[in-house]
């Protein structure tokens, strides 16, 4: 009852081209049937996720770690809450991230839980950056 | 069951069987001469309904499945396609989805009847695991059930309930994988809970089976709770118990019809008339009220194994029953603490049922807390600790004593204070939405509600024209099709101008010999073709916001009614919330936006929209269509026909549900006073 070939084949890696998101902005797109959010993040958005204190989080782990350096403007998560698999909002929520309506789980903009019943931080999918403005997601 | 039988069958034909195949003698002594005790009360038919239940749901199922298509693009559609052009179809969905929710209310009353009388205790032990065995049976298949329409609800409630198993360690993932076959829900999660679907009711019909024979085994319990002695404690199954049942049955079947004639979608969610979509999730996701209790316990444990854990242990409690009440005297009739806690523990069920629908935050959650601790304490303390320090009223010796010497009050009252609060239970889902913020849609005298509703001729000639003038350049109306506006209980037109109004549109046909599509009028058989040729491209010409289909809108718009309207339209068969929110946000709109709202660029604002900021602009202006008929033509007018008529789109065989409802009715309730009264019959030398 595993996956079969052509489930496993659709889900081979994708590219998505990144120039056209602006900054502030966000797109979802469709990975393994699963919503990716791209945001491109601000400024303050990025000060915002480094200023917390790490270890005071409820599963730790840095902003650094989270997105690839160098990138450290883009955020790409697996737009699923990890407590029951709802979809969370971006930009909302009192962390200016991500809100999933189901439970009331509360994202940072790195993605992380903050408040909430979600065990874990949104997953971070496997990528790499092709170039600048263009991403491989898989 | 028990044991070989004497029983010799008169005809020859029957006889030769018999010698070779006992299945007759076995009929016989399990449902003819099989003794029963003699002073069951009416709960002990819910054994009956039971059957009787598993039975319509394995026909009307398997009749479904002929017509269903189990694919993700496929599905939702199908569903609509059976309750609009099979003959009956409505009637089976309705009889199938508002039979889960029956199936599941007499469970419940079986299994509290089972709980209070103590016919858990030896020797009914096997008796009860085999029932909780067919609950959990019974709860996997209706939540595999409710998936299949694929509708919002049945997506995100598959979502959410296969994440459950996510939550165990090391191996979670690993079955999450085998629950879904791919990387997320999708076409073959569909899949394999289809065939699940279909299989797993007949495995519950085989325990049924185990769970009838160890009660023939093991003889029933019965209200006093003393075994059978003499011959004068019980009276033959047949006709005593038949006729009984049948009583009970035609009883339950009253209250069955009133949901499926004329709030066939009470019990149900207006989201699951939106067809699945991966990429948004429901404000609210609510099971179906049958597990709510259940959903409570989860979500009140703050953390996600220890919910999942919880809210397994809830149910497997039940298994153990038998060994943590240990007290001698079966029926809570002669514990009066024990009658005190139960009732309180049926009150802490429907509360966590309550709870369950509402948003989990504040208050809410605390109360959750509170009541799953009393949920676990019932069975782990309070049970345990009566069964030592409780000092029960002396018990009959025999049943025929208990019945010189018992006077029948309580069973009336019960029976009222156990449907009230049924009626609170069921309609909680209905309060869950009621804090959306929004004002109150006004409610409208539509020609089409309670249980004679007709469709408005006039008014769904003129909606016809509103939607083809206004609505249809930027709404589908994909399900409808022309033909379906000279059927029965529709606009009322004939053949022939079906055919000339189907002949005004063009229709993308092909490819033909040469390969190229091409355009040709339309048939009657075509369906209303849709003003865009997909979704993106709906959403691109509108500014970001696809307007839905408006075939099924008014089914699948609602608003919460809120405690006690909701138990008050259970009596009043009010249903029609989504024909007063779509009227309302037709009407809706204003130009001025009040203080403190502010409105995103691009939307407009009005008074009924969820967040009041819809990307729609005004649709409607006084005199915008003309009326040959001489109705007015103002904004209010328009809405109206057009919501009857939209409401004719969602449900074209509204008139003949209703008609045959009352017919239904009145055949019931002649089936249950003969019933009753032949039972008093049969009956009338034995009590």
């Amino acid at each position: 009852m595993n996956p079969d070939a052509s489930t496993i084949a659709a889900g081979a890696p994708i590219e998505v081209d990144l120039s056209p998101v602006a900054e502030g902005q966000d797109i979802k797109v469709f990975w393994r049937g699963k919503p990716i959010y791209i945001s491109h993040r601000t400024k303050k958005q990025i000060d915002e996720a480094r200023a917390v204190n790490v270890a005071s989080l409820p599963d730790p782990q840095s902003d650094e770690a989270r997105v690839k350096s160098g990138h450290d403007q883009w955020l790409v998560v697996i737009g699923i809450c990890t407590h029951l698999g709802c979809i969370p909002i971006a930009h909302e929520g009192n962390y200016d991230g991500f809100f999933c309506p189901c439970h009331g789980s509360q994202y940072d903009t790195s993605g992380r839980i903050r408040q909430g019943p979600a065990p874990a931080n949104l997953a971070v999918p496997p990528y790499q950056f092709v170039s600048d403005t263009k991403i491989q997601i898989g | 069951m028990s044991g070989p039988s004497d029983y010799q069958p008169s005809n020859p034909a029957l006889q030769w069987i018999e010698r070779r195949l006992p299945i007759f003698g076995l009929m016989h002594s399990s449902f003819v001469a099989y003794p029963t005790p003699r002073n069951l009360n009416y709960w002990w038919t819910f054994g009956a309904i039971l059957s009787f239940m598993l039975g319509m749901q394995i026909l009307t199922g398997v009749i479904l499945a002929m017509h269903y298509t189990p694919h993700a693009d496929l599905a939702f559609k199908s569903v609509e396609l059976i309750v609009r052009d099979v003959n009956y179809g409505w009637l089976l969905r309705n009889m199938h989805a508002v039979g889960a929710s029956m199936f599941f209310f007499a469970v419940y009353v079986h299994m509290l009847r089972g709980l209070y009388y103590g016919s858990y205790k030896e020797p009914r032990e096997v008796l009860w695991i085999l029932g909780v065995i067919i609950y959990l049976l019974m709860m996997a298949t209706g939540f595999m059930g409710y998936v299949l329409p694929w509708g919002q609800m049945s997506f995100w409630g598959a979502t959410v309930i296969t994440n459950l198993f996510s939550a165990i360690p090391y191996v979670g993932e690993s079955i999450v994988t085998l629950l879904w076959g791919g990387y997320s829900v999708g076409n073959p999660t569909l899949n394999r809970f289809f065939s699940l679907h279909y299989l797993l009711p007949f495995l519950i019909a085989g325990v049924v089976v185990l769970h009838v024979w160890a009660l023939h085994v093991a003889g029933q319990n019965n209200p006093d709770g003393v075994e059978p002695k003499a011959e004068k404690d019980t009276v033959p199954f047949t006709p005593h118990a038949t006729i009984k049942d049948m009583f009970g049955v035609a009883c339950f079947l009253l209250l069955y019809a009133w949901f499926i004639f004329y709030m066939p979608n009470y019990l149900g969610d207006a989201d699951n008339y939106i067809p699945a979509n991966p990429g948004v999730t429901p404000p609210h996701i609510v099971p179906e009220w049958y597990y709510l209790p259940f959903y409570a316990i989860l979500r009140s444990i703050p953390n996600k194994l220890a919910g999942v854990i919880a809210m397994f242990s809830a149910i497997l409690i039940l298994c153990f029953l038998p060994w943590l009440d240990s007290a001698k005297t079966r029926s809570s009739k002669y514990r009066p603490l024990a009658k005190q806690f139960f009732w309180i523990f049926v009150v802490v069920c429907i509360l966590l049922g309550y709870l369950g629908a509402q948003p989990p935050e504040g208050i809410y959650v605390i109360a959750g807390r509170v009541l799953t601790v009393c949920y676990f304490a019932y069975f782990l303390i309070v049970l345990p600790l009566l069964s030592r320090i409780e000092t029960p009223r002396p018990v009959p010796n025999s049943i025929s004593e208990a019945i010189l010497t018992r006077g029948g009050k309580a069973v009336a009252s019960v029976m009222v204070a156990l449907v009230a609060a049924g009626a609170l239970f069921l309609g909680s889902l209905q309060d869950a939405r009621a804090s959306e913020g929004s004002d109150r849609p006004p409610a409208n005298n539509w020609s089409f509600a309670g249980p004679f509703g007709k469709f408005d001729r006039g008014a769904l000639q003129r909606g016809l024209k509103v939607y083809k003038e206004v609505c249809a350049n930027c709404h589908g109306l994909s399900y409808i099709a022309f033909r379906n506006l000279a059927e029965a209980g529709g606009p009322g037109y004939s053949v022939a101008q079906a055919a000339a109004f189907a002949s005004e549109y063009k229709i993308k046909d092909g490819p033909n010999d040469a390969g190229d599509m091409f355009e040709r009028p339309g048939r009657p058989a075509d369906y209303f073709p849709s003003p865009f040729p997909n979704e993106q491209a709906a959403r691109a010409a509108n500014g970001g916001a696809a307007p839905p289909d408006l075939s099924l809108i008014t089914k699948a718009r609602s608003y919460g009614r809120g405690f006690p309207w909701f138990i008050f339209d259970f009596f009043t068969q009010y249903q029609e919330q989504g024909p007063d929110y779509v009227s309302a946000v037709l009407q809706g709109f204003e130009d001025k936006v009040p203080e403190g709202v502010t409105i995103p660029e691009g939307s407009y604002f009005n008074k009924y929209f969820p967040g009041h900021a819809i990307k729609m602009p005004k649709p409607l202006s006084d005199g915008q269509v003309t009326y040959d008929d001489g109705s007015p033509t103002t904004v209010a007018q328009y809405s109206k026909d057009v919501t009857t008529f939209l409401m004719w789109t969602a449900e074209p065989h509204m008139e003949a549900r209703k008609r045959l409802g009352f017919q239904v009715f009145v055949f019931l309730i002649i089936f249950a006073f003969l019933m009753y009264f032949t039972k008093k019959k049969v009956w009338a030398d034995s009590h």
